[in-house]
């Protein structure tokens, strides 16, 4: 089964992205595919490149990375939700990309499920 | 319909709404600090347990244990699943609809 | 055309011939927070897309369409007359819950642009006819 992800949280504020990282890892797991997960609202904040938490804590968008390199899986990062908050190409991490809320939809239509994990 | 709700029934009205829209059949599953919501002896335990008698009730494992919250505390016709277990959930309803 | 938004022009159109039921599920206040519009945003660019696209409003949702909003003076755009181009994009299912709209003492007159109010079981149905539900 294609799932879509979107994320509407930052990382460490709230547990929403967490959640959907082991959503995502677990449905890839059982054999599933995870086609896109979407970055919005603060969500943006996730692809940060400049993100550095202490070494003994989840490095988030690392984890991201790694399951996108390793399992195909698309992280879009909106680009309006993402110029708000002063992310763009220049502070976008490896394994993400920016664009459109159309990206959004687009999985909306493709996926057979469509997962949102916000506050 | 699978409904994820991700809030403390204490804190805001996420559960309730979800609750109040949830159709006989339908599968909730508790998150995050919506945990809260599925232990016994809470002021919103009696809607959780007349919730559980029409639809199916779940309560994702790893944010109870994360929340020192015992399963043996757990309202009675709750089902414990785990990661894996949410992903089955979604598969076997066809939209998910979170409760934010 | 609204002078508070930037909306989709023709050129951005989508073919890919599925036609899903996409639910907008809106339960936020606007302007405390910014999901309100950042959903907007989501709701003009799905016009796009041909597909069949639903706005529920329910709990503090509804207040984003009352009417009088002003927030000139908290420094924030007033995108609420953007409810009102939503027709021009073929988008006009939009649906206020009745126990909600009671329960905060309003009316249907209170609203800027034209409602279904449906009650809390319709708007279950409703929901559960949905492909795909979106929150925030």
């Amino acid at each position: 089964m294609k799932f879509g992800i979107l994320v509407n949280e930052g990382p460490y504020n709230h547990q929403a992205v967490d959640s959907a990282y082991q959503f995502a890892k677990a449905a890839i797991a059982k054999g599933h595919t995870v086609s896109r997960v979407f970055f919005y609202y603060d969500g943006v904040h996730n692809a940060n490149k400049l993100l550095e938490a202490p070494q003994d804590e989840r490095q988030i968008g690392k984890l991201w990375a790694e399951m996108a390199k390793e399992h195909g899986v698309d992280l879009v990062v909106c680009v309006a939700a993402g110029l708000r908050r002063g992310l763009k190409e220049e502070t976008l991490a490896e394994g993400f990309r920016i664009s459109g809320l159309g990206q959004l939809i687009e999985v909306g239509i493709q996926a057979d499920r469509m997962m949102t994990f916000g506050d | 319909m699978l409904h994820t709700v991700n809030k403390s029934p204490f804190e805001r009205n996420a559960l309730a709404s979800c609750l109040a829209h949830a159709t006989d059949g339908a599968a909730i599953l508790l998150i995050e600090d919506a945990v809260y919501g599925a232990t016994k002896g809470t002021s919103v335990a009696a809607k959780v347990e007349a919730a559980a008698a029409k639809c199916k009730v779940f309560v994702l494992g790893p944010d109870l244990a994360a929340r020192g919250m015992s399963e043996d505390k757990l309202i009675d016709g709750i089902t414990v699943v785990d990661y894996e277990g949410f992903v089955d959930l979604t598969v076997e309803h066809s939209v998910v609809q979170a409760w934010l | 055309m609204s002078e508070v938004m930037d909306l989709p022009g023709d050129d951005e159109e989508y073919a890919s011939g599925v036609v899903k039921k996409f639910m907008f599920v809106n339960r936020k206040a606007p302007h405390g927070s910014i999901y309100a519009l950042e959903v907007l945003e989501m709701v003009l660019i799905s016009a796009a897309f041909d597909q069949d696209v639903h706005l529920a409003f329910i709990d503090d949702g509804m207040y984003q369409i009352v009417k009088g909003q002003d927030p000139t003076g908290i420094n924030q755009k007033n995108f609420s007359k953007t409810f009102r181009a939503l027709d021009g994009y073929d988008i006009e299912k939009l649906y206020v819950e009745r126990e909600g709209m009671e329960e905060r003492g309003l009316t249907e007159d209170d609203f800027l642009v034209d409602v279904e109010v449906i009650s809390q079981a319709e708007m279950a149905e409703l929901m559960n006819g949905m492909d795909v539900v979106l929150s925030a």
